[in-house]
This record gives structure tokens, C-alpha cells and sequence, in this order.
């Protein structure tokens, strides 16, 4: 913990360095419609904080929350499908691989239009964006088991299943907490894409409308909310990751 | 009778053109120590493979204790080259995992024969130690110890010591013996290092062609118990040049 620690400081030396060279560069450019300086932001969040914490990021959150559920559920489902049958796999992961394609921006007034303009639209967005990540890293996960280990337990005379939970799972397990730290920023990405295309409340709607207005700092405003968000959950997940994952990377 | 018995077995991997293993017949006396020796590749490990399910032969039958093996379970105890302890399991979690497969023990009970099996190979208070805190001479011990938690009366070790240092190995050798004649098990042992076969078995089963037709029955002069003096004896001296002689023809032809 205190080897983690020590390199702390650099990287926040690192940081304030990045905001001072940008500060610098937004007043010489002296433009805040378009390029506003850290503080300015800071300052927007603050005047803008009501609406922004009691009505977007709650929608925002919420969408990321059930966006994030569903994906891990169908994600965890399709990687554990295409492990237990290599037919499933030959049919499954092609569909998987060409969802990805979907230029998902250009799609979504689609959704809108089929779902309307409550939150399922954009759950789908998010789903789209985040269930990918989830299968293929668990699915890799599994494969990365050892064949050997099975068939030590094949000896011992292990069914499918013993292999399945004593082998596989306990080796897919730090795969999937990499998968989840993945689809965290993910999800939000996606719940913000989805609010942006259609609307009428939400971090990704708010910047929106901030930007009809040309108010860059305002623009800026929810997207440092999103980021610090997404930094908060995904530490939460490393916490949960230490505790839950003893070994790891050993022969 | 005899607990191990291969009757005209075949085998022939999918993807070649003859068989590695051609019409093979032996037999192993119950509470016997033999290793088999034979060239890297000759074919060795897949007398084991097919003695403990992993392959079928094609043709042939193979009896344990005088039934064919594919009437029965829990026959054998298989321990690979590497000891295959799970890195995410406890060494008493690593000894548990044949107990859990074949069932039929309460967890109170499970518990008392790992503690029972630890402390027979040495490893008492390392039950809850993840195996890499402990050394490749201890490792291989927990994966002996998992193997004698199958129950089974025959052991199929197959080179379990050649990963370790020579100090390490000569001395897992020499806890093998002993381990042998308190439990009185039968034991078939794979290895290509010459003097480890002639220290530890009764009689070598040395594979002197590929495809595998017949395995030689050398016997060893020297009675057990054994240490490693009798080693530097003539006759055990000439053995093993012997050995090294069959092994070397077969490198160069």
C-alpha cells in the first residue's frame, strides 16, 4: 500500500501541470465559448450545481446503473454460452464481433424512435456500447484456463460442471473485474451518447443544451462530473477487486 | 494377481500414420515400485494417459485390480510434471479438491484427512498457505499428498521431480521410498534420469523402441530399504551404464 502510495505525488505533479498549460493556453486564447479554462469550469459546476446533482446525474446514474446491469447479465450469459458449447460459439461470436460495427451514434435516433424518449432508449445505447467488453474479456477469461488442471480433475473424475466451477470460474474472475473496470467509463460514455441524441434530462442532455447556448464551460461542466464519477466507481471495483482476487498472474 | 494389466494395447495419435503404442502387454505386481525410462517422446506418458482414462486405446483392454478400467472410477492416482496446485486455492483447499469431486465426506471429516495427509508428507500448519509461499520440493509433497487423497492403491507419477534442483530431488527421492513402504502402495513412476529409475524401483520398465512393442523388465540388485550408498555398488554402477547404453542407442538411431 505504501509502494502505491509513493508515486502519488509525481502524478499529481503530472496533473496540475496539464490543468496549469491548459489554463494558460485557454486565456491566451481568450475564447470561453469554445475553449474555457479549468476554473471557469470549476466555477460553472459550482453555480450549476443544483440542476446538474438533483436532476441530470441521478439520470444519468440511473441509465449507467441498469445499462451497466444489463450488460454484465448478458455479457456474463454469452461468454458462458460460448464456453459450454463450441456450436454456440461458431453462431454466437460473429453476431457478438459484428454488433460493434453498428456506428451506434448514427443508430440511436432509431432507438428513440422505437422506444421513445424515456430511459430505455438510452439503456439500449449503453448496453450496446458495454455488453462487448464484458463477453469477450470473460469469454478470453475462461479459455485461459488450463487444460492440464482439467484434466487433473478429469482423473479424479470431474464432470463438466466441477471443471466449469472449480477451473474456469476461479480463472475468468480477475478477467472479469478487468471487464467491469472497462465497461464502467463505458456505460457512462454510452448513457451520455443516448442522452445527447434524444432527451429531456441527463449530464449528456445538459451539455447539450449548454452548447446551443455556446456556453463552453457550462459544455465542460458535466463532463468533469462524468469523469470523476467514473474514476469513483471504477476505485470502488479496484477495492472490491483486492479483496475478492488473492492471486493472481502466478504460473 | 497382478493390479495393473495392459493386454495388447494399441494406441495411435489422431493426425499420424502409425501407432505409438503396438500391441502392448504387462503386468504390475500389487505393492511394486517401478519407473518406466525411455527417450524424451517415446511414448511413455501415454501408457499413463490411457491407464488413467485421459485417452482411449484403440484397441486392447487395460484392467485395474482385474477389471477394465471403463467399468470403474477412483482407480488411479495421476500426478502430472508440474504439481498443478491451484494458485487461487489454500494448500488443504488444493488437497480437498479429489475429496469434493468424488463426494461422500462431510466437511468436518474432508478436514481431518487433509490434516492427516499434511502431516504425513510433512506439511503439518501448512494448510492455510497459498501454494506460493511454499518451496518446488514442498509443492511437489502437497500434490503427493493430493494424490494419495484419491485412496487409490496405484500411483502414476510421471516425472514428478524433474522440475526441482538436483539437492531437492535426491532428497524427494528418498521421502518417495519412504513414503512407499509405510503405505504400501503400488507405484509406477515416470522418468528419463537413469540413476532416479534404478534408485528408486524394484525393477525398471525401460521402453527401448518407438512404437512401443514390449517394455524390457530390468530388476535392480539392490534390496530395500535403500540409501543412497548402494548407488556407487559394481553391479549397480554396470546397471546403470547399462541403461544409459539402451537409452543412447536410441537417441542416435
Amino acid at each position: 500500500m505504501r509502494n502505491a502510495n509513493k508515486g502519488n505525488l509525481p502524478a499529481l505533479i503530472f496533473l496540475f501541470a496539464l490543468l496549469f498549460l491548459w489554463q494558460l493556453g485557454a486565456m491566451e486564447v481568450n475564447a470561453a465559448y469554445i475553449l474555457p479554462t479549468p476554473l471557469q469550469i470549476l466555477q460553472r459546476l459550482w453555480e450549476l450545481r443544483g440542476p446538474l446533482f438533483t436532476v441530470h446525474l441521478p439520470a444519468t446514474m440511473a441509465v449507467t446503473g441498469i445499462g451497466l446491469l444489463i450488460s454484465i447479465g448478458l455479457g456474463l450469459l454469452l461468454a458462458v454460452s460460448m464456453d459450454w458449447s463450441p456450436l454456440l460459439q461458431k453462431c454466437l461470436y460473429p453476431v457478438v464481433v459484428a454488433s460493434q460495427t453498428i456506428p451506434t451514434t448514427a443508430i440511436a435516433p432509431l432507438f428513440v424512435l422505437w422506444f421513445g424518449y424515456g430511459i430505455w432508449s438510452k439503456v439500449l445505447v449503453t448496453v450496446l456500447i458495454t455488453f462487448f467488453p464484458i463477453t469477450i474479456t470473460v469469454y478470453d477469461g475462461f479459455r485461459a484456463a488450463k487444460l492440464e488442471m482439467a484434466e487433473l480433475l478429469l482423473t479424479y473424475g470431474a464432470s463438466k460442471r466441477d471443471i466449469f466451477l472449480k477451473i474456469k470460474v476461479p480463472c475468468a474472475l480477475p478477467y472479469f473485474f478487468s471487464a467491469i473496470k472497462m465497461a464502467i467509463p463505458m456505460s457512462i460514455i454510452g448513457a451520455a451518447i443516448g442522452e445527447w441524441l434524444g432527451s429531456q434530462s441527463g449530464l449528456g442532455y445538459f451539455s447539450r443544451r449548454m452548447m446551443t447556448q455556446l456556453d463552453g464551460a457550462g459544455v465542460f461542466a458535466p463532463i468533469v462530473l462524468l469523469s470523476a464519477v467514473a474514476m469513483l466507481v471504477v476505485a470502488l471495483v479496484g477495492l472490491l477487486e483486492n479483496k475478492a482476487v488473492k492471486w493472481r498472474g502466478e504460473s | 494377481m497382478s493390479i495393473l494389466e495392459f493386454e495388447h494395447v494399441s494406441y495411435q495419435y489422431p493426425g499420424e500414420g502409425f501407432d505409438i503404442i503396438d500391441d502392448l502387454s504387462f503386468s504390475v505386481e500389487p505393492g511394486s515400485f517401478h519407473c518406466i525410462i525411455g527417450v524424451s517422446g517415446c511414448g511413455k506418458s501415454t501408457i499413463f494417459r490411457m491407464t488413467n482414462g485421459l485417452l482411449q486405446p484403440k484397441s486392447g483392454v487395460i484392467r485395474v485390480g482385474g477389471k477394465a478400467i471403463g467399468e470403474q472410477k477412483h482407480y488411479c492416482g495421476y500426478m502430472p510434471q508440474k504439481d498443478l496446485l491451484f494458485p487461487w486455492r489454500t494448500v488443504g483447499e488444493n488437497l480437498a479438491l479429489p475429496l469434493e469431486i468424488m463426494g461422500g465426506h462431510s466437511k468436518a471429516e474432508r478436514r481431518e484427512l487433509i490434516d492427516a495427509a499434511l502431516a504425513d508428507v510433512g506439511l503439518a500448519g501448512c494448510r492455510d498457505k497459498m501454494p506460493e509461499e511454499l518451496s518446488g520440493g514442498m509443492r511437489q509433497r502437497a500434490a503427493f499428498a493430493r494424490t494419495m487423497l484419491t485412496g487409490s492403491d496405484l500411483l502414476l507419477l510421471d516425472e514428478p521431480f524433474s522440475a526441482l534442483d538436483f539437492l531437492t530431488r535426491i532428497s524427494m527421492q528418498e521421502w518417495l521410498l519412504a513414503q512407499w513402504e509405510k503405505h504400501k502402495k503400488t507405484i509406477l513412476f515416470i522418468t528419463h534420469d537413469v540413476e532416479e529409475a534404478i534408485f528408486l524401483s524394484g525393477s525398471v520398465l525401460a521402453v527401448t523402441e518407438t512404437p512401443i512393442h514390449t517394455l524390457a523388465e530390468i530388476p535392480v540388485p539392490a534390496a530395500y530399504p535403500r540409501t543412497r550408498a548402494c548407488l556407487t555398488r559394481p553391479d549397480m554402477v554396470a546397471l546403470r551404464e547399462d541403461l544409459i547404453g539402451v537409452l543412447r542407442r536410441q537417441v542416435q538411431s
